[in-house]
């Protein structure tokens, strides 16, 4: 699939701002290293709606008629595009009655801010649930056609997502020993199951050239594939990658999402160098991005002349 | 009812008479225009809603050319529909035909991501997803001869490739050359039922491929190489 800048971005940053609400929702609700003050709440809350609505602008970009984006709201009950985009808009609501109980002084124990702490979590790992699911939904993709793929999503998210709290908290001088904790909890979850992704995606398990062309009693190869120069098909499908650059950048994957800042975390770390294993993280989650998109083999491609997908 | 095509894979003659005729036949139709891009520069590219492949079937000396148009197969369980989150692509519950609403469509691509037969084609420049239209707007047209409402594509091929009918009728036109020469759906094991239908090629005695030597051919050789000097 040819990996689209505008979508890969989108799914990172909103990802990691999802992730960021879910966290602070979380350390509110179960005082982790003792929550944060008003203040604070503001601050990251709206750190976490400005990443999401910078994702989201972004995502914007990939439509060829973005004037009719509106009304991709109207069918939740078949697609997961729709579910996603409902659930991102109701968001922001939900995200701005909440951040207005704590301007206006709000604690844990008014029930109201109870409830919507609870509710913005659950809508924060609900989006990028949805998000997973638009890919996983798709049979004519096997690489993506796997309950991994939105476990991924979510995982992903929600490890951006601590890392950018526990450099807040370090910024307000606060303790970080729980976040640390969960910090490293959640890369070495997210870690495991990109490895258990790239093991699953390993060997090609979809339809083959026979059975996309019916003749499955003898070999099928491509003689001519009727156009001259680039087709949308070829364009929007076409994309592909040496398997020895695949392999590189899994290495990058693991190196700068995973091993660098999950070993590194144990440390004792000032500010500036967490800042440093976060945007080495975002650029580890950057290129899991890119393979996403760049590894996935759609079955069209089988009409192009590929014996499997 | 449910209205798609049989492609007979044996009679295709690979003309492209078919996509011609459907470019030709929708540009000015319900979801035209059909648009092309630098048609006569360098790398000519645009939107096609039938495309015809060619395959090599068996190894040599079992060996068959097969030319595969692809069109949109008008699927049961069409996924297409289904992950569009516009409303913008659609099932018509009367005849089966899928569609996409020119009004409604904001460009996503997701619909061709779902769809494995490369039947959904963006348009750059009106950014909205074309595709065959089954010729809704000519097989119902009462203006035209009844000979004449048929897809543009279908009355066009000079071999008679390709055929329309309702394959709910269990004794139409379709259901029968289905019947009889044991025609195949494509990639059946995703689970989209697509309407359209192929029909594999006859099974035919393979002839030698050379010639034995025999004093006639020796002689026509002779003759032949005497003509051409
Ligand atoms: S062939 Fe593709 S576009 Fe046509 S109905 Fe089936 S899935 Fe949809
Ligand atoms: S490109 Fe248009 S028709 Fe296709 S899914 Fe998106 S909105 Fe629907
Ligand atoms: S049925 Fe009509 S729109 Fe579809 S391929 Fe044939 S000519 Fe084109």
């Amino acid at each position: 699939m040819h990996p689209a800048i505008s979508v890969i971005f989108f799914t990172v940053v909103s990802g990691a701002g999802y992730g960021l609400m879910a966290l602070v929702t979380l350390s509110m609700l179960f005082k982790i290293d003792g929550g944060l003050d008003h203040d604070q709440v503001l601050v990251s809350g709206t750190l976490a709606m400005i990443l999401i609505t910078i994702g989201l602008m972004s995502s914007s970009l990939h439509l060829a008629n973005p004037k009719n984006a509106w009304r991709s709201m109207s069918r939740f009950r078949t697609s997961w595009l729709s579910r996603e985009a409902v659930l991102a808009v109701s968001f922001y609501p939900m995200a701005a009655l909440w951040l207005l109980q704590w301007y206006l002084d709000s604690s844990m124990s008014n029930v109201v801010t109870l409830v919507l702490t609870f509710l913005l979590f659950a809508g924060s790992i609900a989006v990028n649930f949805a998000t997973g699911m638009l890919y996983a939904s798709l049979k004519t993709i096997p690489q993506w056609n796997t309950s991994l793929v939105p476990a991924n999503y979510i995982m992903l998210g929600l490890m951006l997502g601590s890392l950018l709290l526990t450099l807040l908290r370090l910024y307000y001088g606060l303790p970080i020993d729980q976040m640390l904790i969960i910090n490293i909890g959640l890369i070495a979850t997210a870690g495991i199951l990109k490895i258990m992704y790239y093991f699953w995606i390993g060997k090609p398990h979809g339809p083959s050239i026979n059975t996309a062309t019916a003749f499955t009693r003898a070999t099928v190869r491509l003689f001519d594939v009727g156009h001259t120069s680039g087709t949308f098909l070829t364009d929007e499908f076409g994309y592909q990658v040496a398997r020895f650059k695949i392999l590189l950048l899994r290495w990058v994957v693991y190196l700068a999402a995973f091993l660098i800042p999950g070993t590194l975390l144990a440390y004792n770390l000032e500010f500036d160098s967490l800042m440093v294993l976060l945007v080495l993280a975002f650029i580890g989650v950057f290129v899991e991005r890119w393979l996403f998109f760049a590894e996935a083999r759609h079955v069209v491609t089988l009409y192009h002349g590929n014996q499997r997908v | 009812m449910r209205l798609g095509l049989v492609i007979d894979l044996d009679v295709c003659v690979g003309c492209n008479a078919c996509t011609v005729s459907c470019k030709q036949w929708n540009t000015s139709g319900t979801t035209g225009p059909l648009t092309d891009y630098m048609p006569y520069g360098k790398d000519p590219s645009g939107v096609w809603f039938n495309r015809i492949r060619n395959y090599e079937i068996g190894d040599y000396p079992n060996n068959k050319t097969v030319h595969f148009p692809m069109s949109c197969m008008h699927c049961e369980d069409a996924a297409c529909v289904t992950v569009c989150p516009t409303g913008a692509s659609y099932k018509r519950k009367e005849d089966g035909i899928v569609l996409v609403d020119q009004d409604k469509c904001m460009g996503c691509n997701y619909c061709s991501w779902a769809c494995p037969y490369g039947a959904r084609e963006l348009d750059r420049e009106d950014g909205t997803m074309k595709k065959c239209t089954l010729c809704v707007d000519r097989i119902y047209d009462q203006s035209l001869d009844p000979i004449d409402r048929q897809p543009s594509c279908v009355i066009t091929c000079p071999a008679h490739a390709r055929h329309f009918g309702d394959f709910d009728d269990p004794n139409s036109n379709v259901n029968k050359l289905v019947r009889e020469r044991g025609g195949n759906a494509l990639m059946p094991e995703l689970g989209y039922n697509p309407t359209n239908m192929y029909l594999p090629p006859r099974a035919v005695k393979n002839e030698p491929a050379l010639e034995k030597e025999s004093l006639i051919s020796k002689v026509k050789d002779w003759v032949n190489k005497s003509v051409a000097r």
